[in-house]
């Protein structure tokens, strides 16, 4: 238990200064990781180590996400001494030996090295890397499971700072200078937000996590959950403080086992240090956290309707005002802020909100972390400071398009989002920008697309996804939503006319302005940003009766020409077995059994099989 | 009446991991939903009876449990297969066709939208929403264990690998 400030300034020392080995070698553990199979690879490292007694020189780090989900399992070796790191990528259990055997010499192992391509503004030089951590500085650093370990990153010591050198209002104003706005999507003020409730006069306030994270595509909230779950933890208890709450909640989705454990572990950590519980660093400030799991329901994500189901009821949204900094759980004050937010929280207290505003752009200071996925080469999470152009990103770090193709079309904000061409790659992002561009920010999932993604096809999905999670409540998403859904279905299967497509531009005009919350109010956004800036795309459905990128199943049809050598491997790759011929023979697709999914054509390495 | 008394004493035999549930709840209707979620990890699925019972010891009315049942997409109202397999249907799974691999679990298994469990309670296919494991698109959970740059004819191999070992094992 540690008793004050100096306290946590003795023991950090302490574990600073005891001794480490000579190498430590990082293994990522995150649930990319181990779905990619790093568990094996774990066990074979901790297997040599045991067999040729390197215990004495190396020391293993069960990390959570590097980030390079592209190159999992993937490990990073670092030699104390000479503060070098060498990241290695997409490992064998054999080539974990060999490197182990070897400790640098990379040549030696054979694996793949990665370059690091961030820098972290608090600790070293600014230096030309485009990635920028400020919400990603331990994950992949420190063992997640451990509080040493966080602690010895000046862990805990933004929360020593303003329990005893700050006032409550001191910690909401240094927020609110600060100009960090909600990372959850709507980019409010958070300091603004914080003064409402600190402002309130109330016997109970409560203080939420917002780690519902529903945003099919986006994966940030989970890897600092899984990676440094004591972030959101030491800002909870310091945002507490500054409104005066002393209850706190994380509601976080049920699909996220690891990080519900791995916040378990933390929370019982910190009370058993003293950081949480009664009179916390002998302030006389006391805070607890509860975990509540969501069960799946992609509206709980909204705040008053995740207020709801923490009440046990259905998670159904309520009109705003009364806003819940207002009246929210139970009626009481209470201020609901995502992941990602909390995350920046104890670095603005530790560096000032001057350091935090010289990063980023003026309207929208600090980073954003984004998960890049889709048809990107490097596929993972970025964080970079905002204002970085979009090309940057997805040509920089995600080094551009699988095969080499053409981009066409990046995705953000979700299913409240749009999809932005080609000719806006320019545009440095922020909340405005995006905006602008017909998009949104949402929670940070930048979904790339190519020229095999039909555009009329993602606009009907992500209505597919509305109308499942739409709670009903209300009639414009309810009943507009599934109109729109039916009326985007017609274009696909080749029966849309021109008056569908007016249908689509008014109704969607009515959803957007009539729906009763967030859910509804954005819904239509998918189709409104599609039809804009793939217009061509739709009249081809309309007109032509043809979907150019292969996707809509009613309006192609795939056949074998006579290139085919008989070499099997369609009929071989084809899901549903509908595929026939003799080795050496021309093939034939039985049409009446084939749900064009089109696996023989990019299967295909002679281009015998048409697509029209 | 001797066979009454046996089926009474089942039910309460049956019920009797529900009231432990219950009372580590303290009976409180704003646990509803942690409760619903531990009663349905002990018998799988939310029965007709297990709903009333739940909503008569919390005293409220059974349509309030049933609709907050109806909700969340967590909760299932039917018993599922020994093997449930979750497809992510996300966004970054939907562009790398994970509908591919769900017509090839449905026809391998003579599935559907419409019926999503083997009569044999062997096996359910559904979808899921994202699993936040996007970087490995696309992403399928077989039970808990996950498996990341899924091929349909992989995911088949699966269903099979399945049914040899359990045809082994008879
Ligand atoms: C339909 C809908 C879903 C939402 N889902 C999330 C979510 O998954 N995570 C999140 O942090 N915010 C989500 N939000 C935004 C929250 O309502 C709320 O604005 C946010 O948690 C506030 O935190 P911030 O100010 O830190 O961004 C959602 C909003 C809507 C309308
Ligand atoms: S979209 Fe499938 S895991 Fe995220």
């Amino acid at each position: 238990m540690i008793k004050d400030a100096n306290g946590l300034i003795d023991y950090t020392e302490a574990l600073k200064n005891q001794s480490s080995s000579e190498l430590k070698l990082y293994v990522s553990m995150g649930t990319c990781g181990i779905a990619a199979g790093t568990t094996p690879v774990l066990n074979k490292i901790y297997q040599t180590i045991e067999e040729k007694n390197l215990k004495d020189i190396i020391d293993v780090v069960e990390v959570g996400c590097m980030g390079l989900c592209h190159s999992e399992p993937c490990i990073c070796l670092e030699n104390k001494e000479t503060n070098e790191k060498v990241y290695y990528g997409n490992l064998s259990e054999e080539q974990v030996v060999q490197i182990l055997e070897a400790k640098f010499d990379t040549e030696l192992a054979g694996a793949k090295v990665l370059n690091k391509t961030w820098n972290t503004p608090e600790d070293e030089e600014i230096s030309d890397q485009i990635q920028t951590r400020i919400v990603l500085r331990n994950s992949g650093v420190i063992n997640p499971e451990k509080i040493e370990d966080y602690v010895m990153r000046d862990g805990y010591k933004a929360l020593a700072k303003a329990l005893t050198e700050m006032k409550p209002a001191g910690v909401v104003s240094e927020i609110e200078l600060s100009g960090l706005r909600g990372r959850g999507g709507g980019g409010f003020p958070t300091g603004r937000k914080w003064q409402f409730a600190a402002s309130q006069d109330a016997d109970q306030k409560y203080l939420i996590c917002n780690a519902d994270e529903g945003d099919p595509g986006a994966f940030m909230d989970r890897a600092v959950l899984e990676g440094d779950p004591h972030s959101v933890l030491e800002a909870m208890v310091i945002a507490g403080y500054g409104i005066g709450a002393d209850k706190g909640y994380i509601y976080i989705r049920a699909e996220y086992p690891l990080a519900i454990k791995r916040l378990e572990i933390a929370i019982a950590q910190a009370e058993e240090l003293g950081f949480l519980g009664e009179n916390i660093l002998g302030s006389g400030f006391n805070f607890t956290i509860e975990l509540k799991y969501g069960a799946g329901a992609f509206v709980c994500g909204e705040e008053t309707a995740l207020i709801h189901s923490i009440e046990g009821k259905r998670g159904e949204p309520t009109f705003k005002p009364p806003f819940p900094a207002i009246s929210g759980l139970w009626g009481k004050p209470t201020i609901v802020n995502n992941v990602e937010t909390f995350a920046n929280v104890a670095a603005i207290i530790r560096n000032g909100a001057d350091w935090f505003k010289s990063i980023g752009t003026e309207g929208s200071p600090g980073t954003k972390v984004f998960a890049l996925a889709g048809k990107i080469n490097k596929v993972g999470l970025v964080e970079v400071p905002m204002g970085t152009v979009l090309r940057d990103i997805i040509y920089g770090l995600g080094h551009g398009i699988v095969d080499g193709r053409e981009f066409k079309a990046v995705q953000t904000g979700g299913p409240s989002g749009g999809c932005i061409k080609a000719d806006k790659l320019d545009t440095p992002i922020d909340y405005e920008s995006l905006k602008a561009l017909g998009s949104m920010m949402g929670s940070g999932g930048m979904i790339v697309m190519d020229e095999d993604d039909c555009m009329v096809d993602i606009a009907k999905f992500f209505l597919d996804f509305t109308l499942e999670e739409s709670c009903g409540k209300c009639t414009p998403c309810r009943i507009g939503n599934t109109r729109l859904h039916e009326l985007l279905e017609d274009i696909c299967s080749g029966n849309g006319t021109m008056e569908t497509i007016e249908k689509l531009k008014t109704l969607s005009a009515a959803i957007k302005d009539t729906a009763l919350c967030g859910l509804g109010q954005t819904s239509p956004n998918p189709v409104i940003s599609t039809l804009n800036n793939f217009y061509d795309e739709y009249m081809q459905h309309v007109d032509r009766k043809k979907c150019p990128a292969g996707v809509c199943t009613k309006l192609v049809s795939y056949t074998i020409n006579d290139k085919c050598v008989g070499c099997t491997l369609c009929a071989r790759n084809c899901p549903v077995s509908c595929i026939s011929g003799e080795r050496k023979e021309l093939h034939h697709i039985d049409q009446s059994k084939c749900i064009k999914c089109g696996v023989c054509y990019t299967a295909c390495k002679f281009h015998a099989i048409d697509r029209t | 009446m001797q066979e009454t008394n046996e089926k009474t004493a089942a039910m309460i035999e049956h019920l009797a991991a529900v009231n432990k549930i219950l009372e580590k709840y303290n009976c409180d209707e704003s646990k509803l939903i942690p409760i619903l979620q531990e009663v349905q990890e002990e018998y799988k699925y939310l029965s007709k009876d297990v709903i009333s019972y739940v909503a008569t010891s919390l005293d409220i009315p059974p349509a309030k449990v049933y609709g907050v049942a109806t909700f969340y997409a967590h909760f299932a109202l039917e018993p599922k297969g020994k093997y449930v397999f979750k497809l992510c249907d996300g966004t970054a799974c939907h562009v790398k066709k994970s509908h591919s691999i769900l017509h090839a679990l449905y026809d391998r298994l003579g599935l559907s939208d419409d019926k999503q469990t083997t009569d044999d309670l062997m096996f359910t296919v559904e979808t899921v929403s994202c699993l936040g494991a996007c970087g490995l698109a696309p992403v399928m959970l077989v039970n808990e264990d996950v498996y990341g740059q899924v091929k349909p004819e992989e995911a088949v191999a699966i269903i099979d690998d399945i049914l040899a070992k359990a045809a082994a094992a008879e």
